[in-house]
């Protein structure tokens, strides 16, 4: 279960970095195999290290995934964990022209830690440099607009530093700042008459219950526009520091709440890049049958429910039949229908029923069907072009520049696709294609998943058609719990299963960033872990959040109700955007 | 129509109303109570507002869409106005955050209103004990039923709001309201110990009520469940 290290493992730009930074202000922190190629820098050379990764041919790393902070003081590490190098602050990069990931890390005291803000370098950070702050307190200067973002006004603390306790709750006031700092703003172009302030959120049908967005108007057209989010905060960051390994899993399944099985098999998947340990191939053929039926599912949800925002009802009641569908078969895998907990460290939690491979077929079938209906509906729809198309314009250069992924990414014309770029669990064995637009509106949005909900079916048809036999669980014992008749009659069969119920499994110390294809986008996972049953720090990269972060930049100059088109199209879901 | 548990008066028929005039139906009238008649038309005719937030409000989306189908059972007018609403179905997890704009929205509904608490995160905050999310939503409303499950299925919503109509019906509830002076959220940047739950509704767990219904008649119960006066 030991990794080795491979010094500098993938990062070919290593002599143009020595000659740029030669004072080895940044220098390459080797890393296991299964992990991203990581690089150090110090706090002084941070933003001239992020500006030479971003803009350096040999580099090019122009998107910005996630700003992972860590609090590694009660880690079984030197006295300077707790002293000059408590907070550690990775920012994972990716190359959409080289098709390369990257951690640019930098360690920072336990005093007043605090960086020059990324905002100039990825405009992405703006969101992830207020959650930083909001959660672990780490200070960036220069940033526009360094307030709380996930917490309420009334919190007190950084939760997620590890001397914080998990339960303890602040009561919330009731000020609207939001809407009193949005009316205080006088940047507004001079030919603006008349503005009204319009609260927009978060009890609204548009908005789904938990997102909030204020829009200054002029007549109808959004002159400016601000959004909030943290409505759903649910600390699931807190929540999987205070559970086992195994425990982690219910909790990733409330995160994209419409395809949890994304979720659960991604989590899995990082864990089990950390012991170093394979799944046995039909877990794995499984895993990505329901993965993509949750794809599906996703997609449907999000189009049935904008369809409903812009005024077509209809659409929602073929979609979810295709849902109910679905949800019978994961029902008859794993016994629920929505939050499924199937996904199990090792394989999954039992194996699926006998006539699986048919039902498949016979429902891949039947949701080609309404696939077809939708798509008879919609497609050439007139009144859909005429709200879709044109509207909530997102260019190439904007998405990679507010590190957009998935979906919305390849609508505006990059076909970064993890399962495609990078990929796991036997995609490189099916055969399927990456649908991409040019266009970057809300009907280019709709439009590729329209397509990617086809291409799902034909990942799903062939994986079926070779489904392979055999068990679905590893049958490392460490791991997994052994079979209940080992348990009763074997002395080394009990000493598992205790030891994997009371302690949890034990991964070894270390870190990895773990990514898959959510229906979003990257959905990815970095875990630090310490040695002990329960994981250190688990920080996930939702694919909502840097969307959602863009949405006040997006709609500015459109219509009102086109900021509601352009809300559905890019998919909010809030259980992830918000932990 | 009647069943055994809420029979309809039996209609008395009587004469036609004046002699010579025949009777079209067979009923010219019937007689019943005034708060009979209020309360069976009020189960049947709820007006849902969903105060969705999290996984809860797919599987109501589920519950309202064309499977499942809450039509058949009256409440399938969702409003997403809390001003033409009477029944509010809390189907997701409440932060802290969230918690005041709860309230708000309640207190915007015109009476005579209903809450479901959907799931246990609305119940008690589910298996989030943690720094930002209020450990049921009785911290802040008044519930009457509750719906367990995580999320629960749309036959559970069903049944719950099946228990809602009976004890509309029943009456229960407005005498349990009456009982009761709710205070709305306090507000502060104080830490949150434990707040006294508000009202104690029913759980809808797919078995017999009776004895949810036991547990609410007064503080003696809740008090034994180490919970506190009821305010």
């Amino acid at each position: 279960m030991s990794a080795t290290l491979a010094p500098s493992a993938g990062v070919t730009f290593a002599p143009v970095l020595q000659r740029a930074f030669p004072d080895g202000a940044v220098r390459v922190e080797p890393r296991p195999a299964h992990d991203v190629p990581t690089l150090v820098a110090t706090a002084e050379a941070f933003p001239a290290a992020a500006r030479f990764l971003r803009d350096d041919p040999s580099t090019s790393f122009d998107l910005l995934l996630d700003l992972v902070a860590v609090d590694r003081s009660r880690l079984d590490g030197p006295p300077s964990c707790r002293g000059e190098e408590r907070f550690q602050l990775n920012a994972l990069l990716y190359s959409t022209k080289r098709n390369e990931h990257l951690r640019l890390r930098v360690a920072l005291p336990a005093t007043d830690p605090r960086l020059p803000t990324l905002v100039e370098t990825w405009p992405a950070s703006n969101w992830f440099e207020r959650e930083a702050w909001d959660l672990m307190g780490i200070r960036f200067d220069g940033h526009p607009n360094l307030a709380r973002l996930l917490t309420h006004n009334g919190f007190v603390g950084h939760a997620l530093r590890k001397d914080y306790e998990a339960g303890q709750r602040w009561l919330c006031t009731d000020e609207d700042v939001l809407q009193t700092r949005l009316a205080a703003k006088t940047d507004l172009p001079e030919d603006v008459f008349e503005t009204t302030t319009l609260n927009f959120g978060p009890s609204h049908p548009a908005t789904h219950g938990t997102l909030r967005i204020v829009v200054r108007l002029d007549g109808e057209r959004v002159v400016a526009a601000e959004s909030e989010c943290g409505y759903l905060h649910r600390c699931f960051e807190k929540m999987s520091e205070t559970h086992t390994y195994t425990q982690v899993i219910p909790y990733t399944d409330r995160l994209n709440y419409c395809s949890p099985m994304i979720n659960g098999a991604g989590y899995a998947r990082a864990v089990e890049q950390m012991l170093g340990i394979e799944i046995p191939p039909r877990a794995r053929a499984v895993r990505v049958v329901l993965s993509e039926f949750s794809r599906i599912m996703d997609h449907m949800v999000c189009i049935g429910a904008n369809l409903v925002d812009v005024g077509g009802l209809t659409t929602f009641w073929y979609s979810y039949q295709a849902r109910e569908e679905i949800y019978s078969l994961l029902e008859a895998c794993c016994g629920a229908r929505l939050t499924s907990s199937y996904a199990r460290i090792g394989g999954l939690s039992m194996d699926v029923p006998a006539n699986f491979v048919e039902w498949c077929r016979s429902l891949s079938r039947s949701v080609r069907d309404r696939i077809d209906e939708v798509d008879t509906l919609l497609t050439k729809n007139r009144i859909l072009h005429k709200r879709m198309m044109g509207t909530g314009v997102v260019t190439k250069e904007q998405a990679i520049a507010w590190g957009f992924t998935g979906p919305c990414l390849r609508a505006s014309g990059v076909g970064y696709d993890v399962r495609k770029d990078k990929p796991y669990d036997g995609y490189d064995e099916v055969d399927f294609d990456v649908p991409v637009a040019t266009a970057g509106d809300n009907f280019s949005r709709f439009h590729v998943r329209m397509e990617e909900m086809r291409q799902s079916l034909r990942i799903i048809e062939q994986v079926v058609s070779r489904l392979p036999g055999g068990p679905v669980v590893s049958d490392d014992y460490r791991v997994v719990l052994p079979p209940k008749e080992m348990v009763y009659n074997e002395m080394e069969g009990l000493i598992f299963h205790f030891k994997n119920v009371f302690e949890g499994i034990q991964v070894p110390a270390g870190e990895v960033y773990s990514f898959t294809e959510g229906a979003n986008g990257e959905l990815g996972y970095s875990i630090v872990s310490d040695g002990s049953g329960r994981p250190y720090r688990v920080k996930v990269r939702p694919p909502c959040f840097p969307l959602f972060a863009a949405f006040e930049k997006i709609v500015v100059g459109g219509l009102v109700s086109d900021a509601v088109a352009t809300l559905g199209t890019l998919n909010i879901i809030a259980g992830e955007l918000d932990r | 129509m009647s069943d055994k548990k809420f029979p309809l008066p039996a209609a008395r028929i009587e004469p036609p109303l004046a002699p010579g005039v025949p009777s079209t139906t067979g009923f010219d009238f019937l007689t019943t109570k005034l708060d009979w008649f209020v309360q069976w038309s009020h189960k049947n005719s709820l007006w849902p507002m969903p105060f969705g937030t999290a996984c809860c409000a797919i599987e109501f989306m589920s519950s309202v869409s064309s499977h499942y189908d809450l039509a058949r059972f009256g409440a399938e007018v969702v409003r997403f106005s809390p001003r033409q609403a009477d029944l509010m179905i809390v189907s997701g997890t409440i932060t802290d955050k969230q918690a005041p704009i709860l309230r708000k929205i309640y207190d915007q509904m015109p009476e005579p209103k209903w809450v479901i608490s959907m799931g246990v995160c609305a119940c008690t905050g589910g298996f989030y004990r943690a720094y930002h999310v209020v450990q049921g939503i009785d911290e802040i409303v008044p519930v009457d039923v509750y719906v367990a499950g995580c999320p629960p299925t749309p036959e559970n919503l069903i049944y719950g709001i099946i228990e809602l109509q009976k004890r509309i019906q029943s009456g229960d509830l407005a005498r349990h309201r009456e009982a009761k002076t709710y205070v709305p959220i306090r507000v502060g940047t104080d830490p949150v110990e434990s707040l006294p739950a508000y009202s104690k509704g029913v759980m809808a767990h797919g078995r017999s009520s009776e004895s949810g219904f036991a547990a609410m008649e007064g503080p003696v119960e809740a008090a034994k469940a180490g919970k506190g006066e009821t305010r």
